[in-house]
């Protein structure tokens, strides 16, 4: 097995383009569990953390543009981030433990390919771009298009992920991000749901994305979710309609963490709890 | 394909080692540096028994290539106490029994160290999700918490 370590995102794509068997390393903590199971033997291992801008955190455009290798832990402790996406934020620190978090990465969360992705609702519900560089050079795609199922990814032959651009926020904006687990830490999503929204001066929403995961083959951007509450003040009548939005888009799987019927239930009361955060944070904001 | 050729620090010392690429921190820890503090449990990063720290940040060694930390900072349990001294936190484990079968202790004290140094005075709660990702399978962890806050208020008192 080689390890590649390149110090450009070219560099990385050639290495994968010229190599059948290979795997991306970011943060490991899937990758190194695939290999210890057996699930996954590469031929090559190509380690992303060596290029600059997979590692770094700057402004960009108004916005935030976050390196597919930054970790939960570098995330929880930007001053700036928490306060401008705390959905992201607390979505990206829901995984795994602390140990987790010192190397578990936005980008490996995304490209492991799994439904049940915390971070990957709340980034699609913030509107993020994913910029990805390949062998015929940057491309940018919204997050809610780089997966298209369970471990199936849009990434082109030889593409990486290099980093996350997030918008600009207006003023009155925030984000929220609620899952559902069995227990209360260190567990996977049996659902998730990130809502982001923005309100003018009298309190009525102008603008929202709800992201809705684990209910799906892939995670989910939920346009009559948003639609169901942009023009509101997300009253009773809102939420339900917020509510019903999101239970109908769900196809979920059955499983002893979660019924069928479990699941969509859960999923709207979380997208209206999430909403209800995200709108009293936009208030103070 | 050669071995890779690593030099990092581990526990304040310069070493050397050659590793294979599937070959984990936690392999090269045990069984190339015969630093066998750090314990294998679950090698899915589930138990923390291997937790070490990689330039401060705490990690499961299991999650980490060997021939990813060149030029990288390592502690690990064997850094831990000064010769016969022991830190607090290995004192206040003895003193309130928060060990029976010891597997798990070398990566409650890493994990424990690292939240006293980012948190001087953790609650109950934080330190209960802080050490979420150590397993212990005796205690019931309440003895665990008991110590972590024994010692984090002698540290405190210096």
């Amino acid at each position: 097995m080689r390890y590649e370590a390149p110090e450009t995102a070219e560099g990385a794509a050639a290495l994968l383009a010229a190599t059948a068997d290979a795997r991306i390393l970011a943060g490991g903590t899937d990758l190194l569990v695939q290999m210890r199971s057996d699930v996954v033997d590469p031929a090559l291992i190509v380690d992303i953390k060596g290029i600059t801008e997979t590692r770094r955190v700057t402004e960009e455009k108004g916005g935030w543009r976050v390196g597919a290798a930054v970790t939960g832990a570098e995330l929880k402790e930007h001053p700036q981030l928490k306060k401008v996406w705390p959905g992201v934020i607390e979505a990206a620190n829901l995984i795994g433990s602390t140990q987790v978090q010192g190397r578990a990465t936005l980008g490996g969360n995304l490209c492991n390919g799994s439904p049940a992705a915390d971070s990957v609702p709340a980034l699609i519900a913030g509107g993020a771009v994913a910029t990805l560089a390949g062998p015929q050079g940057l491309r940018d795609l919204p997050v809610e298009d780089v997966m298209l199922g369970p471990r199936k990814l849009a990434l082109r032959k030889g593409e990486i992920v290099v980093s996350f651009w997030l918008p600009p926020r207006p003023p009155r904006s925030s984000d929220a991000y609620l899952r559902f687990i069995p227990r209360t830490e260190m567990d996977i999503a049996v659902v998730g749901v990130g809502v982001s929204l923005a309100i003018d001066e009298t309190g009525m929403i102008t603008a929202a994305r709800v992201g809705l995961g684990a209910v799906a083959p892939r995670v989910l951007l939920v346009r009559e979710a948003a639609a169901a509450i942009v023009g509101t003040r997300l009253d009773r009548a809102a939420q339900d309609q917020l509510e019903a939005a999101v239970r109908a888009v769900c196809a979920p799987i059955d499983d002893k963490r979660g019924t069928v019927e479990f699941r969509i239930q859960v999923a709207g009361v979380l997208a209206r709890r999430a909403a209800l955060i995200a709108l009293d944070r936009a208030r103070t904001n | 394909m050669a071995k890779h050729h690593i030099e990092a620090t581990v526990n304040g010392d310069a070493v050397e080692f050659l590793c294979e690429t599937e070959e984990t921190l936690l392999d090269v820890l045990r069984d190339t540096l015969h630093l066998t503090g750090s314990k294998e449990g679950c090698a899915s990063g589930d138990c923390g028994a291997c937790s070490v720290t990689l330039d401060g940040r705490l990690v499961c060694s299991c999650l980490v290539l060997g021939c990813e930390v060149g030029g990288r900072r390592i502690e690990t349990i064997e850094g831990m106490a000064k010769g016969e001294d022991l830190h607090p936190l290995q004192r206040k484990f003895l003193e309130h029994a928060a060990l029976q079968c010891g597997i798990c202790t070398p990566g409650f004290l890493v994990a424990s160290k690292a939240l006293l140094e980012h948190n001087a005075n953790p609650s109950d709660t934080e330190i209960r999700y802080w050490l979420a990702g150590n397993l212990c399978r005796c205690t019931g962890y309440d003895k665990i918490v008991t110590a972590v806050k024994d010692a984090a208020e002698t540290l405190r008192k210096g």
